[in-house]
């Protein structure tokens, strides 16, 4: 994995995880790979990976099953949606939006191309 | 555990390489050594090992004072120098000599690395390349299981495949069982996999800290230009602008920038031990 240069490393894997539960890959109900699973395929240290799978568990995207390991909770779509949303809005957008100040982009501009974007889909 | 208690040492005349250093690592931990050259990462290791002595003061492994080198200090304990011997021999004859003096060695294991690392125990020592001569010691290492390993500069010589195979096989043997300590130059190739972070600079240790503890404390960003100048610890030019460290005073969470972290200590070493006291 590509770490990017302005967030927490533990924040960046919640992000992945959150990805692959929105993208489905890991159903409601799934046993999510183990920290160490997930420490040797993201290569970081597995003390930075248990402190993401603690950050999950007190937004209630995944929850424990004693000894078992880590499952995707029944609320996880809609907490996971609600988390990646807030990080984009707080961390994205405004960037977004010095950009398109920046390049003096409005907003018709934008609309256009997002239906575009939309179509193209 | 590992308990260093005013530790002193010098190679003879010269400055002293450490002067009445404390220092205490504990398990589930791969902690990051990082220095300038001449800091003492090597022999701060050796005197962990038992290769070198304290002039005074005491290294305590698990209980056992390293510097007696008891036979059950040493079969959990292993230390990869940086520069290192090979015996010309086949890579199974080595393991044949070496194995049997560590209890927990793991043979099937040390197969599963070569085999990682794509060398064969069939190969001799004076046929290999220096970074395959390494993969194959860094293999032994990790499968003589012991509690306390020690590691100086393991990437150096190493391919871009094999760093990644490295950080892979060290995320599956960092358990709360066992110490790794890794010393490194290289902190761009094991950034994600070294915590805490130890500096060592003028002969003692400026800064102990994982990086959860870094990150709440220092903030580390990208700006434009630089203007809030009382909270700038260090700054440096980048493309996008100024690499910055500052104190983190809007519970930010940054990712911790290991080159800055390391320029941002030793150029503020009292701001950054205040910091952290």
């Amino acid at each position: 994995m590509e770490f990017r240069d302005n967030k927490a490393i533990y924040l960046q894997i919640a992000e992945f995880i959150c990805e692959r539960i929105l993208l489905k890959q890991w159903a409601v109900g799934d046993k999510i790979p183990s920290v160490r699973e997930l420490a040797v395929q993201l290569e970081v240290n597995p003390n930075t990976v248990a402190r993401t799978v603690e950050f999950l568990q007190q937004k209630d995207i995944i929850f424990t099953k004693r000894g078992m390991g880590y499952f995707v909770s029944d609320e996880a779509i809609e907490k996971a949606t609600a988390f990646k949303k807030d990080d984009f809005l707080q961390n994205d957008l405004p960037l977004f939006f010095k950009n398109i100040q920046l390049l003096g982009i409005d907003f018709e501009e934008l609309r256009g191309r997002f239906g575009e974007f939309q179509e193209g889909k | 555990m590992i308990q260093i208690k005013n530790l002193s040492f010098d190679y003879g005349k010269r400055k002293p390489v450490f002067r009445n250093l404390d220092l205490t690592l504990t398990e589930g931990n791969v902690y990051g050594l990082l220095g300038r050259n001449g800091a003492g990462k090597s022999s701060l290791l050796r005197n962990m090992a038992g290769l070198l002595f304290p002039t005074s003061g005491t290294c305590i492994v698990n209980g056992h004072n390293a510097q007696d080198r008891l036979p059950v200090f040493l079969q959990d304990l292993y230390f990869l120098p940086e520069e290192f011997h090979t015996p010309p021999v086949k890579i199974k004859e080595f393991v044949d000599v070496y194995a049997p003096f560590y209890p927990n060695f793991s043979r099937k294991q040390f197969l599963e690395y070569l085999e990682e690392f794509q060398l064969s125990d069939n190969e001799k020592f004076t046929e290999l390349s220096l970074g395959q001569k390494k993969k194959a010691l860094i293999g032994f290492a990790l499968s003589t299981n012991t509690k306390v390993l020690l590691m100086d500069e393991p990437t150096n010589g190493l391919d871009i495949p094999s760093k990644s195979q490295f950080r892979k096989i060290i995320a599956s043997v960092a358990t709360d069982e066992r110490i790794i300590v890794i010393s490194t130059h290289q902190v761009r190739d094991l950034e994600s996999l070294i915590d805490p972070i130890i500096i060592l600079d003028n002969s003692e240790v400026l800064l102990n800290a994982t990086t959860e503890e870094i990150t709440e404390r220092l903030c580390f960003k990208t700006v434009s230009n630089v203007t809030e100048h009382d909270k700038v610890l260090y700054s440096e030019h980048s493309l996008r602008g100024f690499s910055i460290v500052t104190q983190n005073t809007d519970n930010e969470h940054s990712k911790a920038d290991l080159e800055l972290l390391f320029n941002a200590t030793l150029t503020n070493q009292a701001q950054i031990k205040q910091l952290f006291n």
